[in-house]
């Protein structure tokens, strides 16, 4: 019952990963019932498991992860903890209480210098113009001239020569290299920070627990920090961010220290979450995830990030925008929507979507909703979607209904109470 | 280390056999797969009265991660799928070789059961593709 597959679908992995084909590794079933299935059901990237050695790069917290009994997977060239024993309940944990993330496989780089300012603004679609007190956020897209998506991230105003940005692991090389290239007409310097580590602390209970963690010293910092900013508190770097949809903290520290600190953590009752449960809450939180959800071929006016493109000033030209303007003048002739399963089975990636008298989709990230009960999904459909529409699941057609994103808030449906 | 019941057969893709007094065979997924899949939220069943060819994709288990097809381990004819996973597939985490069976087949030929693995072969079979 186990499909002998490698399948990255539309998440290429860029660092090294196992040397040879997994031995098992589950990641699709394909075909029709009966024993000649034809229609894949992609499962999610991270899905390749290297039982035995792995042969990726390594956090800071490795050690960790497998002293508390983590199941580590391939992702992106990392050997990365999917889960600690239950997905789901690492889900619920999050979702309740409060749970720790190691996400130091994702790339830190800081850019200092008097042009940082210019060159974001001319490198980002959205604009840090708007960032007006030290330690603000933004989320943007890096489009390529095309208007495509090259990456999303985070990008944090210190001070007027210091931006830093967050961005994804599966995308690093190529990001860094295209920052590097558009940085030479600025006054700017690019410093790529891989002695950082990372970890997201997120739930109800992640203020309590993080200053119950850090001490007194943290306690005022933490108080005053507002949603979508970051301060410092010694050598630790602290944004109110996070990729789940609670309350939560992104912790940037030197790797020497993490260790410790994922262990003080622990100690005060933060469960250790896996990346199994963060891409089941991203999902409920309505929050894309680059190379499922959007790509270099994907306008972000047609993959639900039209929010995140700052139109004005006009003059202010960035990468893509005249690309982006052009699709948004011919108006986008596909939309990002949220879909419920209706049936009992759960939507894929790249499953077929159909929309009665109107056309077809593709679900780009789909997964049973632990909060929910039910299989939900992104789908990129046709504009005119309405209300309804089928999923194609293994030659069965099931209904879906399609809602507005996210699907979760602070622990609470978002769905309409007839759904 | 997964459980391994010394009195059941085996498939290489990871489904165990268990013959029955009556001649019907019940079949499941073993302790092994059902680690490797993770936390089980959806079975789809496979149709009780139908007639099934050895390795035929009967029935898909679905857990938070992935889908994943279920082999026939022999021919023969379907005659119950447990209903109880409807609406607990997580019986299938907890109790593999117990109330997580999937489905009772009547086999063409019980000799068939006969050539499935042994829990030590099975066993081997596992370490292997673990190295």
């Amino acid at each position: 019952m186990l499909t002998l597959e490698s399948d990255y679908h539309s998440n290429p992995p860029t660092g090294q990963r196992c040397s040879r084909q997994a031995a098992i590794s589950i990641s699709q079933v394909a075909g029709q019932r009966g024993g000649n299935r034809s229609e894949p059901v992609a499962a999610p990237f991270f899905m390749t498991q290297c039982p035995g050695n792995l042969m990726g790069k390594r956090t800071p917290l490795y050690d960790q992860h497998v002293a508390m009994g983590a199941k580590m997977v391939d992702f992106a060239g990392w050997d990365m903890p999917i889960h600690y024993g239950s997905q789901i309940e690492e889900h619920h944990q999050v979702r309740k209480a409060v749970g720790m993330f190691d996400v130091s496989h994702m790339t830190v780089v800081d850019l200092n210098g008097p042009g940082a300012s210019d060159l974001l603004r001319y490198l980002l679609a959205n604009d840090v113009a708007r960032l007006k007190q030290p330690g603000k956020a933004l989320y943007s897209c890096m489009l390529n001239p095309a208007g495509g998506v090259i990456d999303d991230l985070i990008v944090y105003y210190m001070r007027p020569d210091w931006y830093r940005m967050v961005v994804n692991s599966s995308t690093r090389d190529k990001d860094l290299a295209w920052i590097m290239q558009q940085a030479e007409s600025y006054d700017v310097q690019v410093f790529e920070r891989p002695e950082l580590a990372m970890i997201a602390v997120q739930g109800p209970q992640a203020t309590d627990k993080l200053k119950q963690t850090l001490g007194q010293q943290a306690d005022a910092v933490i108080d005053d920090l507002k949603v979508f900013f970051a301060a410092e508190v010694g050598d630790y770097f602290i944004g109110r961010t996070g990729y789940t949809g609670e309350n939560g903290f992104e912790v940037i520290l030197p790797e020497q220290q993490a260790a410790q600190f994922w262990q003080d953590l622990h100690k005060h009752g933060v469960a250790p979450i896996g990346l199994g449960a963060r891409d089941t809450l991203r999902l409920e939180a309505g929050m894309n995830l680059y190379g499922a959800d959007m790509d270099e071929d994907t306008s972000p006016l047609e993959a639900g990030l039209g929010w995140t493109i700052a139109w004005e000033p006009e003059d202010r030209d960035f990468i893509g925008r005249q690309n982006l303007e052009t699709v948004r003048k011919n108006k986008p002739v596909k939309k990002l929507v949220g879909l419920v399963l209706q049936d009992k089975g759960v939507l894929r990636n790249h499953q077929k979507v159909v929309v009665a008298g109107v056309g077809e989709g593709e679900v780009t990230s789909g997964s049973f909703s632990p909060t929910l009960g039910k299989a939900i999904a992104f789908a990129s459909v046709p504009v005119a979607t309405g209300s309804e529409c089928s999923i194609d699941m293994r030659g069965r057609m099931l209904a879906a209904k399609v809602v507005k994103i996210p699907f979760v808030r602070n622990g609470k449906s978002c769905l309409p109470d007839d759904i | 280390m997964s459980e391994i019941p010394a009195d059941l057969k085996y498939t290489k893709s990871h489904e165990w056999v268990k013959l029955e007094d009556d001649g019907t065979v019940l079949v499941g997924i073993t302790d092994h797969a059902q680690e490797l899949l993770g936390d089980m939220v959806y079975v789809e069943q496979p149709e009780v009265g139908s007639e099934v060819e050895a390795e035929d994709a009967v029935a898909v288990v679905e857990s938070v991660k992935a889908a994943s097809d279920v082999y026939c381990p022999v021919s023969g004819e379907i005659v119950e799928a447990n209903e109880s996973l409807a609406d607990t597939p997580e019986l299938v985490n907890n109790d593999p070789y117990g109330e997580g069976w999937l489905m009772r087949l009547r086999p063409a030929d019980s000799l068939d059961v006969e050539q499935l693995m042994d829990a030590e072969t099975y066993t081997a079979h596992v370490a292997a593709e673990e190295h």
